[in-house]
């Protein structure tokens, strides 16, 4: 794999708000790679810095390996794709979509008209091109801003939330769409995005980002399955923070967890380091599973409550009471066919798989 | 029922004595009373036979089309400036120059003739008259810009930016495009305010009259009444007409950039 973008030590500084604080990253060639973060993290800023919208204050930015101190934006490599589309309003489709090919004297006319038609074909937008811009709905905004960013074959393409704006049903055909679209020209797509889903749905690896600074890099399993933190596990879904005691062991730690017991995890279930003393073990809903009338279980056992019940016709999420654990804990069963489903105030008796468990500093 | 009344009487109140206008401009007696006395086109063909009203009204449209030109300029910058930038004062210093909007006329025509006759030193001309002009049209100018810059977004600039555009063909290929309909109603109405101020041009004006100043002059004359009469009716149908398309102009260019109408001059 080959590094396209590297930035080192990047800061960023609004007067004294902190915006980029000490940012490392490389994202290689040909990579589905998201910026994800709440509103205000940094994602959008780190983005505008590589297209060059925004200066470093300090730190360097390589981009197909050159440095972009003092590049503007029009001469870089990179094209962006932005959250309101930018559409030229006064243009047409094709116009809109030729807009960057206005300096490539080396192509004729004809040529440039070609490549247009391919660019449209691309996104789906055959015989677009004469349509006004303001005649287009939402999704054909999207794809002409698209279409109008790639015919430039740059090296990187950038999307700042490009679904943000787009209906539910809508946005999940672009996700696939840019997936699909990004396998065909294989170039590297940065995407900014607040949706943990989506940038799961669609990334090769994603950036965690919280105050301007990067929490976790890592592909879509990693950060789901292994999260540095509470604060990541916490923003990629849901995840039941349980108290414990931790102590070290050949391999790993054992942990003594309020409500649930003892268990040894390996080092692996540790990726933000091994705690020794007070710690927090996570565990996913989908993770353990509720035993129904006496069913047996090899693994660990918790008896528990159901506080609450929440159905949702293909799965039912449950809060379930332990002793010991001020949270309910979450968990959630798929409605199989005989499976009932349990009312308040019943008990739980929930099977959990230590493997399953992560474990945080307290 | 009342309110019915109301808006009746209050645009009566409003309009009737323009709608005089005409009725004496078209009356065949050099009295301005009722009741008319018959039908002419007399005092319309008067006009066109005064030497002295045709450089009067020369004049005022060289000053015009000047004062239009450089006030919408000075509003472009002011408006793109308030649009795009931060910089220190910025609301103080936006807030001044706005400030010529509500200072009366009279003012700044005795402050200007001041500068310009007993500091400068320079003698009274057209060029005082547009300097002056200038002043008093450039806040209208910026307030129209506003609007126009303002409801631009600004990740289009950006976009033609990204694709390989220079910051000047950006500005030339897509800001100024977008903001044509908000230049072009500056440009009518710095035109029609300059065109019919009379006060600075009357502390201002040199040796040639500009046509307010020329009508004034006239009104000495009471046979000459009748001739004004007309020319003010030409006047009345030029401004409509030049009004209507700055309007016209500026709610094409919110529609263009795709926004509600928030209200405009008109």
């Amino acid at each position: 794999m080959t590094p396209i973008i590297t930035l080192t030590g990047v800061q960023k500084y609004y007067g004294d708000y902190h915006a980029l604080r000490d940012v490392d990253l490389t994202i290689n060639e040909g990579e589905f790679f998201s910026l994800l973060g709440p509103s205000g993290c940094g994602k959008t800023t780190l983005l505008r810095t590589i297209a060059g919208f925004e200066n470093a204050s300090d730190g360097v930015v390589m981009l197909g390996g050159a440095d972009m101190a003092g590049v503007p934006p029009n001469k870089r490599p990179t094209n962006m794709v932005f959250q309101s589309y930018a559409i030229f309003p006064h243009l047409n489709v094709a116009e809109n979509v030729a807009f960057g090919l206005r300096r490539r004297s080396d192509l004729s006319k004809q040529a440039k008209a070609d490549l247009v038609d391919e660019a449209l074909d691309m996104v789906g937008l055959q015989g677009f091109g004469g349509r006004a811009a303001h005649a287009l709905s939402g999704g054909q905004r999207q794809r002409v801003a698209l279409a109008r960013a790639l015919i430039l074959k740059p090296k990187v393409l950038l999307l700042d939330e490009p679904l943000s704006a787009l209906d539910k049903k809508m946005r999940e055909q672009m996700q696939a769409e840019l997936r699909r679209l990004q396998r065909q020209v294989g170039i590297t797509f940065i995407l900014v995005t607040h949706d943990q889903e989506e940038a799961l749905i669609m990334s090769d690896r994603i950036a965690v980002m919280f105050d301007g600074r990067i929490a976790q890099v890592a592909d879509p399993q990693t950060l789901y399955r292994r999260p540095v933190n509470r604060q990541v596990a916490d923003f990629i879904g849901v995840m039941n923070f349980l108290p414990a005691t931790s102590t070290a062991s050949e391999d790993g730690v054992d942990v003594q967890i309020a409500g649930f017991g003892a268990a040894s995890v390996a080092s692996e279930q540790c990726p933000g380091g091994m705690p020794t003393g007070d710690a927090s073990v996570g565990i996913r809903p989908e993770m353990m599973t509720l035993l129904f009338d006496g069913q047996p279980s090899e693994g660990a056992v918790a008896i528990g409550t159901v506080a609450e019940r929440y159905y949702y016709g293909d799965m039912t999420y449950y809060e379930v009471e332990f002793e010991g654990v001020s949270e309910p804990v979450t968990l959630s069963m798929k409605n199989l066919v005989g499976r009932p489903v349990l009312e308040r105030g019943d008990a739980a008796r929930v099977a959990w798989d230590p493997r399953a468990l992560v474990v945080f500093e307290a | 029922m009342s309110l019915r009344a109301y808006a009746v009487a209050y645009l009566i109140f409003l309009y009737a004595p323009i709608f005089l206008l005409p009725l004496f401009a078209f009356n065949d007696s050099t009295i301005i009373a009722f009741p008319l006395s018959g039908f002419t086109t007399g005092w319309f063909t008067e006009l066109t036979e005064t030497p002295a009203l045709h450089a009067a009204v020369k004049n005022s449209l060289f000053i015009a089309i000047l004062t239009a030109i450089f006030s919408t300029l000075l509003g472009i910058c002011a408006a793109r400036a308030g649009a795009k930038y931060e910089f220190p004062a910025k609301r103080g210093i936006l807030g001044l120059i706005m400030v010529p909007l509500v200072l009366p006329e009279i003012i700044v025509g005795v402050s200007l003739l001041v500068v310009v006759v007993n500091l400068l030193d320079w003698s009274l001309s057209s060029w005082t008259v547009i300097a002056a002009h200038v002043l008093i049209c450039t806040p209208f100018s910026i307030a129209i810009l506003n609007g126009a810059f303002q409801n631009m977004d600004a990740s289009l600039e950006e976009a033609a930016l990204d694709l390989g555009e220079t910051p000047w063909s950006t500005f030339r290929l897509v800001t100024l495009p977008l903001v044509m309909p908000g230049i072009i109603s500056s440009l009518l109405i710095s035109f029609t305010i300059s065109l019919d101020e009379f006060i600075i041009a009357f502390f201002l004006t040199g040796a040639e009259p500009t046509m307010p100043v020329y009508i004034w002059g006239l009104l000495r004359f009471p046979q000459k009444l009748p001739a004004v009469m007309a020319l003010g009716t030409i006047l009345v149908v030029a401004s409509i007409i030049i009004l209507t398309i700055a309007e016209l102009m500026r709610r094409r260019g919110l529609k263009r950039a795709g926004l509600k109408d928030t209200g405009g001059f008109l």
